[in-house]
């Protein structure tokens, strides 16, 4: 059931109630989200939340708006995005991801620390051959040399891992019919499965899309 | 409070504008001279009177010493901030300004700080409209560049509230032009905002959807405008004068500002023009003159102009937009009358700019619109409303010197998010939050917004205590950081105080002094005198809620208290002086007990040998100025 926004006898905006992103729009924790739907539901309590609509109200209604129209915000940013949206599925189920975000990239080049980083084992040789025309690349552009044999190839590696990017996030999509279906038919036992194996795919995924970015940095 | 007087003010680092909504359409209110823009130029006349607008200009090359121009460069700037600024402005730091304090400019032998100056401008916009409306306006919206930051905004709002408005909103100027051109076609789609202002430059990308107006991307530049136009013919005449004149006149202020006002009509000429003369009468009876052509002028603007294009990229990138997916480009800022511009606008979105509203004056009327929806709106205004993101992430600075964003840029406001944090060293008891805005990995590249220590972690262990920082941007923009040890309870919060920001107290105290020399009323200043007192109370009563003592008051005694509490903290923003009056003097009445026990307390205390420190410590936790304790006496 949707979370209570608003006083049912009166009307008037209410302290937010701590609930999940899904329960903020009344949504049950499913991944196969209608987000035409989840739009929809947003600009209607943007409607009804937002700060300018409560700019002559009392200061604690104000108040109110203002904490239930940033968690709206919040959620809707979280809930949007299928990334994001499965990130956060994991995180309510306690399961953190491993870091390989940009941050902690950035954080281990600054601080010297390594950086947990897992490279797939069947990525292993691409990514190292990869690695090494990146490289060559950079020593190039430093001589001001451009050799199109090279950037042939990097091309050719980009598209390839634009490719397992889509699959990856096709086969995500796949795990999220099945955990909707263990919300439906309420077999808990299926869910450990099938939450490691989004676990898994998110890794994947954001390693693969760490590497595409440092491709188009070297590219650009 | 009548929704008619929330007017909506444009204010500009070349013009500023106020405007309301007459009947179904936004309207620019004229000053007394009957022109709409007041030029955002202040200056001293010679009877030490403050003057601003079309008045101030001609001060500008009789007296340039005093009389100050584009302050709006400086607002919520440091010393360390404006380096560039003053090779090319001729802004008169005071001479005892300190690194790290708000800036101070001089005019004449008086000195302001920038949100000061901003101020007499907004006074003046506040006066056009009293005398348009012969009513008092103290409700406004203000407008600031999309891209400003927490420091820039807190300072315009400051300038509000010493210009004895109450600032209800500060909406970003691309996405309020957006609203005067959303008005009359209630249509879907996505539209790109370009604003090339004065002094700063932004790019929105929006998506209109029933009188929803999302912002889906904004980026831009805040020292990026027309200003930077004239000072790059500034510089090309005092070449030409040096080498053929073979004087320098580059140190003569009221040569500099002949000079530049002639190149400001010749610029504006330029966009309808094929050539313009520049005729300028120089200190010794020379004169300096000369043709520029458009094609010459558009030749020196194009880096200039180029400098749009990143932003304006990022924005696309950001938006996750082609140029091609852009159903429409809307021009604001009179900089986008160069044709350089158009063609340049044209080119990136591969579409032909709207340019049906006057670029000087649509943020003005749109904020003219958001003041109307804040009001309560009316029947054209009742199905808009505005989503607008934060421009730059935020974030706090982590172990070894990197960024750690916590929301990040793009958010749509109210934004919220909360972090977990730990401490490195053993034993560790203090905490440095060091609140950041920016893009950059490293935080010495990112904006320093506040500094403030979480004090008083019981010892722990490193990587024991956890830390939770949550920041929270309310819909003007701005930062309110609040940071909790989980494990002791301990609390630290601030609304972030910008590093070149002026305090609270600091702001209070200018508009009281405005009030000596303007002809505002006495009740205005009764209303703030309440208000700090009413705060004085409230931060008191707080702190005495935490003491012992408030156990042991009575069930009834505490529910009284709380409740004329929650009365005060009910009026204390409003406008009636009495009632505010009426509450403080309650609420005083209701927590004498209350003061009383406290005192007691601390005496006790101190009888059973606690150390001197502490029951020092004690007082100083206990209420402090006002009631309920300070008044008193320790004997």
């Amino acid at each position: 059931m949707r979370a209570v926004h608003f006083c049912s006898s009166c009307g008037k905006v209410q302290p937010p109630v701590p609930v999940d992103y899904f329960m903020f729009f009344g949504f049950t924790a499913k991944l196969d989200l209608d987000t035409a739907s989840l739009e929809k539901e947003f600009y209607a309590l943007s409607r009804r939340l937002h700060p300018d609509l409560f700019a002559q109200a009392n200061p604690e209604e104000r108040a109110f708006s203002l904490e239930q129209s940033s968690m709206l915000n919040d959620a809707y940013r979280t809930l949007k995005d299928p990334i994001k949206r499965t990130e956060y599925l994991l995180r309510l189920e306690g399961i953190e991801l491993e870091e390989q975000s940009k941050q902690a990239t950035e954080k281990a080049r600054a601080t010297g620390e390594l950086k947990k980083q897992v490279v797939p084992p069947d990525l292993l040789e691409e990514v190292f051959e990869l690695n090494m025309h990146l490289e060559e690349l950079g020593a190039q552009k430093k001589l001001g040399e451009d050799d199109p044999a090279l950037l042939e190839e990097i091309g050719k590696a980009k598209l390839s891992l634009e490719e397992k990017h889509d699959a990856l996030l096709h086969d995500l999509k796949t795990e999220w019919k099945k955990w909707d279906e263990t919300i439906d038919n309420g077999r808990e036992v299926d869910r450990p499965k099938i939450l490691a194996t989004m676990l898994d795919l998110l890794n994947r995924r954001n390693y693969i899309r760490n590497l595409l970015r440092d491709v188009n940095e070297a590219v650009e | 409070m009548s929704s008619d007087l929330i007017v909506g003010i444009d204010l500009g680092t070349a013009n500023s504008l106020v405007a309301y909504m007459q009947g179904d359409f936004p309207v620019v209110i004229p000053g007394e001279d009957g022109l709409n823009l007041v030029p955002s130029v202040v200056a001293l006349d010679a009877t030490n009177q403050i003057v601003v607008g079309n008045a101030a200009r001609k001060y500008l090359i009789e007296t340039p010493e005093r009389a100050v121009y584009s302050v709006k460069r400086l607002m919520g700037r440091g010393i360390e901030d404006i380096q560039e600024e003053l090779k090319l402005f001729p802004f008169q730091l005071a001479d005892d300004l300190q690194p790290g304090e708000v800036l101070r400019l001089k005019i004449g032998e008086r000195t302001y700080t920038p949100p000061e100056i901003s101020a007499f401008i907004l006074r003046q916009l506040k006066r056009n409209a009293e005398r348009f409306f012969s009513s008092p306006v103290t409700h406004a919206v203000i407008t600031v560049p999309a891209y400003f930051n927490d420091a820039q905004r807190q300072a315009t709002k400051d300038a509000g509230r010493i210009a004895g408005l109450n600032v209800l909103r500060l909406v970003n100027e691309p996405t309020t032009a957006s609203l005067a051109y959303g008005l009359d076609k209630k249509k879907n789609g996505v539209v790109a905002v370009y604003d090339l202002g004065g002094g700063t430059f932004d790019i929105s990308i929006l998506k209109l959807h029933d009188g929803i107006f999302e912002v889906i991307a904004t980026n831009g530049d805040t020292h990026l405008g027309g200003d930077d136009i004239d000072n790059l013919l500034i510089a090309l005449a005092l070449d030409d004068i040096r080498g053929d004149l073979a004087i320098d006149v580059s140190r003569n202020g009221e040569a500099v500002a002949r000079i530049r006002k002639a190149v400001i009509e010749a610029k504006i000429a330029l966009s309808s023009q094929l050539t313009a003369k520049l005729d300028v009468d120089l200190p010794g009876g020379k004169k300096y003159q000369r043709e520029i052509s458009r094609e010459l002028f558009e030749h020196l603007v194009q880096p200039i102009v180029d400098r749009t294009v990143s932003p304006c990229k990022q924005a696309l990138k950001d938006a996750n937009l082609k140029p091609e997916q852009i159903d429409e480009v809307v021009l604001v800022g009179g900089s986008t009358r160069i044709h350089k511009v158009r063609q340049l606008v044209q080119d990136l979105f591969g579409r032909v700019p709207h340019t049906d509203l006057n670029p000087d004056e649509v943020v003005a009327l749109g904020a003219a619109v958001q003041a109307k929806i804040l009001g309560g709106g009316s029947e054209i205004t009742q199905d808009m409303l505005l989503l607008d993101v934060t421009p730059l992430s935020l974030g706090i600075e982590v172990a070894g010197g990197v960024t750690d964003k916590i929301i990040l840029r793009n958010s749509t406001i109210p934004a919220s998010a909360t972090q977990y944090y730990t401490t490195q060293v053993d034993g560790q008891t203090n905490v440095a939050i060091h609140v950041l805005q920016g893009e950059r990995e490293l935080a010495r590249d990112c904006r320093s917004l506040a500094r403030f220590d979480l004090k008083g972690v019981p010892p722990m262990p490193a990587g024991m205590p956890r830390i939770e920082v949550k920041f929270l941007i309310d819909a003007n923009g701005i930062l309110r950081v609040s940071a909790r040890e989980q494990r002791s309870g301990k609390e630290a919060e601030i609304d972030v105080q910008p590093s070149y920001g002026l305090t609270d107290e600091q702001v209070e105290n200018m508009l009281l002094e405005s009030f000596d020399f303007a002809e505002d009323d006495f009740r205005q200043r009764q209303i703030i005198e309440a208000r700090r007192e009413a705060d004085t109370i409230l931060t008191a009563l707080a702190k005495g809620k935490k003491n012992q003592a408030w156990q042991q008051l009575t069930n009834d005694e505490r529910r009284n208290v709380e409740a004329l509490e929650k009365a005060l903290i009910n009026v204390k923003d409003g406008d009636d002086y009495h009632a505010i009056r009426a509450s403080i003097d309650a609420l005083n009445q209701a927590t004498m007990h209350l003061a009383e026990l406290m005192m007691d307390t601390v005496v006790s205390t101190a009888l059973k040998g606690k150390a001197m420190d502490d029951a020092d410590s004690d007082l100083e936790e206990a209420p402090q100025a006002g009631h309920p304790v300070a008044k008193a006496e320790f004997k």
